[in-house]
């Protein structure tokens, strides 16, 4: 059954309402919508995860006349039960914009035309086996995303590691999820979350680092905010560089300075010892001490290279490092009155509290992002708050599958599906399941991302394949990495659904399904795995990021590893990629059961999820016989580690006075390209801005929607002014979201990076202002 | 030919009779929250005269404390996004 116009505006009507009603009354479901199947239209709803956040909220979609008509939440997934954000309510209209790319596009005489795409496919395979061949295995390379499927990440890991033999694999995920996942290996020897969204259930504090968790994880947010509803001793800190709608729903707002929040974490621990609030029975079981090296860097300089080392250290050293951290010392560097630092460490102390601390970006983008993860971490094990429900540490992800694909595929450059390519075991598995000669593995990791785009402009890589991401918006320091990328010499295929600024440097674009266009997986933050089956057909040409990689594979010769029909492929890949998971610690649950449920959470062992970690009531990977298990590390214990503040690559100063603070909205996804092409998204932010704080546009003599010059060492844009909008930074600082290609923040942004993780920070540089 | 869509909030109480009425009115498509005392109306009128009875006919119910607006659609002043 067909619908036409004016019912599918009534759906969008539908989506609106739901929409608008899940902003207002956080946790509100509609379950009868299902109703509507009988006179709406809608032949068929089908599950599947959204795409538009970390999250992983388990949507679905009403499909009639073969079109994608109308979305609902999933009230059999647990991450929402039946609620959605107004992103997901409207992402399928996301698939329908006008512009689709349908068909391949290649570079001829400076121009780009149309051709069928297995010519397109033809040439980039050429292309590779040719640049391979004049520049050696390295001088190639792919580039992809959190938002690819694991079927995406885990072919091209195959082809370009595997078959190809160079280790030049990175994700967008190095942008936004690299520490977390050295805090984790650091403390843990394991990654991911070792609790689960049910934490907000059981937790009585709830304390935010630097996370705007309203605008940036709204369905998690409402859950807590629905919570705190429900129960009457729950509270919510927020704890940050701006105020935010966060912070507005919260009960009690403290802003700290930029990069201190390191010396506030410190301050934390010195409080709970200084009032004996350790659990010692806990840390004396299943903690050990660390320091690593110090003055580390911050990368801004070509081939930077860091190792850090660890050193045992006993618990007097530790607490004698603590003593530059008293609330006191802390108030002056961090503006944070110690009285509220004391508070905070009373939370955390205080026996009877259950208490969850959330974190993304504000702690990994930053230029000790691995020491702030291990600093929250050293909080919660001094006072053993973890792997129960409701204690959790919980390093929330931002995009669908950064978890899913880049962490557990491993898809970045010294990764493999299992391990590592430093390891000789790893490599020995990786060659056996891939069906390759041990030897085809390189033993030695090459470019993390940002030292990827330098290698592009160096020439040190001359073809790179970007896939369902748009770094020519993304890349902080962008003038640099787009220059590079437009050098003569270069070759640049782009997979995409849409135009966008990565598409202008393309010599090939190929189109790509998007989404429900093809059959998936996912995994979200929590440890959820998440299958979508082909929904809805791709438009034109269009073919899933999978299959063009096979296509090419087979193109080069390599049709033994890449053996799969269309028919099932994605299939025979995940049973094959879960052959490297193998066992307690990660067992992935087979095919047939991801089919039938709306998402299932690893170590997923004799047919049960893991919820928490290291606890053996519900880990069965525990096996020391003690109350908790951190079988992560050798010494089966958690790492406390001394990490000092240290401070920002670049500070404000006389000249450039101003902090530039980035980040995302609500209404849009990452750059924008999808949904900006939502009407509904579009319309409520059409365009991005620069939030400034009142007084601070009262000197500049800047009113709302003026224009304002800011200006950095590397680049400059003239943006419009927001004052008392959604988000008010403190004096000295201002925000700009990055959604918009129009504005492009990332001129003025600095590429500086943990040297640990390599993860750049894009919440601190140096800016000056201008009215223009 | 407008669509439009709502949240209407019941009078203490009138949840149930809000949703009867309204679903009792030509032109309205009904979806209660189930655990809110929220209700989605979301109105197709064929013309500009029907669309006026509605507007009359829905402020005119005892039941109804708000009618907030959350989509509106007209076929003669569609506007597409980007
Ligand atoms: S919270 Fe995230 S995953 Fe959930 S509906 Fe919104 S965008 Fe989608």
């Amino acid at each position: 059954m067909a619908l036409d116009r004016r019912q599918f505006m009534k759906q969008a009507a539908v989506s609106s309402a739901l929409a608008a009603a899940g902003a207002v009354f956080p946790g509100i479901s509609f379950g009868d919508w299902n109703k509507l199947t009988n006179n709406s239209g809608i032949v068929s709803w089908q599950k599947s995860p959204c795409r538009f956040c970390g999250t992983g909220c388990g949507i679905l979609v009403g499909v009639s006349g073969g079109r994608a008509v109308a979305v609902k939440g999933d009230p059999n997934c647990s991450v929402n039960k039946g609620l959605c954000c107004m992103k997901g309510y409207h992402s399928v209209q996301s698939l329908y914009a006008k512009d689709r790319l349908t068909k391949a596009k290649v570079r001829k005489n400076g121009q780009m035309v149309e051709v069928p795409i297995q010519e397109a496919l033809d040439l980039v395979a050429s292309k590779l086996k040719q640049t391979i061949e004049s520049h050696g295995k390295d001088s190639v390379a792919i580039y992809g995303s959190g938002q690819w499927t694991i079927p995406d990440g885990y072919v091209a890991s195959k082809l370009f590691k595997g078959c190809l033999g160079t280790n030049n694999v990175e994700a967008n995920a190095r942008l936004c999820m690299a520490s977390a996942v050295t805090g984790f290996m650091t403390t843990f020897g394991i990654d991911e979350p070792m609790g689960c969204y049910e934490d907000m259930d059981h937790a009585n504090v709830f304390i935010t680092w630097g996370n705007n968790m309203a605008e940036m994880h709204p369905v998690l947010f409402s859950r807590m905010i629905a919570n705190r509803k429900r129960r009457s001793n729950v509270r919510i800190i927020d704890f940050a560089t701006r105020f935010t709608r966060t912070s507005q729903a919260a009960d009690m707002s403290i802003l700290f300075k930029p990069q201190t929040d390191l010396a506030v974490a410190n301050a934390i621990c010195y409080e709970i010892i200084r009032n004996d609030w350790v659990n010692w029975n806990f840390v004396n079981e299943h903690v050990s001490f660390h320091k690593g090296k110090t003055n580390i860097g911050y990368g801004t300089e070509d081939h930077f290279a860091f190792q850090d080392k660890g050193e045992n250290i006993s618990f007097a050293e530790y607490k004698q490092f603590l003593e530059d951290y008293t609330p006191e010392k802390v108030e002056k560097i961090s503006g944070v009155p110690a009285k509220d630092i004391k508070y905070l460490a009373a939370l955390y102390g205080d026996p009877s509290q259950k208490v969850t601390s959330f974190w993304c970006m504000g702690m990994n983008q930053h230029t000790r992002g691995t020491w702030i993860n291990n600093l929250v971490y050293n909080i919660h094990l001094l006072v053993g708050k973890i792997s129960t429900p409701g204690n959790s540490p919980f390093s929330l992800t931002g995009q669908p599958s950064a978890c899913g694909t880049v962490r557990e595929v491993g898809t970045l450059t010294h990764k493999l599906p299992h391990g590592v390519v430093m390891n000789e075991h790893d490599r020995e598995m990786a060659a056996r399941i891939w069906d390759v000669p041990v030897t085809n593995i390189d033993p030695k990791p090459t470019y993390h991302t940002v030292e990827m785009f330098r290698a592009l402009d160096r020439g040190d890589i001359r073809f790179i394949w970007i896939q369902v991401t748009n770094p020519m918006v993304t890349m902080p320091n962008l003038r640099r990495y787009r220059n590079g990328a437009q050098k003569d010499d270069r070759f640049v295929v782009v997979s995409d659904v849409y135009p966008t600024p990565t598409t202008d440097v393309a010599d090939v674009i190929l189109p790509a399904a998007m989404w429900i266009e093809q059959e998936g997986l996912f995994g979200n933050s929590e440890r959820r795995t998440q299958h979508f089956a082909q929904i809805v057909d791709p438009p034109g040409d269009a073919m899933s990021d999978t299959w063009q990689i096979i296509e090419v594979a087979r193109r080069l010769g390599f049709d033994k590893q890449f053996p799969w029909s269309e028919e099932n492929y994605i299939e025979k890949i995940w049973e094959e990629y879960r052959l490297f998971h193998a066992g307690p610690k990660h067992e992935m649950a087979p095919y047939k059961v991801l089919r039938e449920r709306s998402g299932v959470q690893w170590p997923f062992v004799n047919g049960k999820e893991t919820r928490w970690r290291f606890n053996p009531k519900h880990d069965p990977a525990c096996t020391n016989g003690k109350d908790f298990d951190f079988y992560g590390k050798k010494d089966n214990r958690a790492w406390i580690w001394a990490r000092p503040y240290e401070p920002a690559a670049e500070s404000p100063d006389d000249e450039y006075n101003f902090w530039l603070n980035t980040g995302r909205v609500i209404e849009h996804w990452h750059t924008g390209s999808m949904t900006r092409r939502i009407p509904v998204l579009h319309n409520a932010v059409p365009s991005a801005y620069v939030e400034l704080n009142p007084e601070d546009a009262a000197e500049l003599g800047v009113v709302n929607g003026e224009m304002v010059r800011i200006i950095s060492r590397r680049g400059q844009i003239i943006i419009p002014a927001q004052i008392n909008g959604r988000g008010v930074p403190p004096r000295g600082m201002v925000f700009v979201p990055f959604f918009d290609e129009s504005y492009l923040v990332n001129e003025v942004t600095l590429d500086a990076f943990c040297p640990i993780s390599k993860q750049p920070d894009y919440k601190k540089c140096a800016v000056r202002l201008e009215k223009v | 030919m407008p669509i439009f869509s709502y949240l209407a909030i019941p009078r203490e109480g009138a949840r149930e009779t809000l949703c009867a009425q309204l679903s009792g009115l030509d032109h309205c498509q009904v979806i209660p929250a189930d655990n809110q005392d929220v209700v989605v109306l979301v109105t197709d009128t064929p013309d500009e005269a029907c669309e006026k009875r509605l507007q009359k006919r829905l402020k005119g119910l005892g039941s109804l404390q708000s009618l907030s607006l959350a989509f509106g659609y007209d076929e003669k002043k569609e506007q597409g996004g980007q």
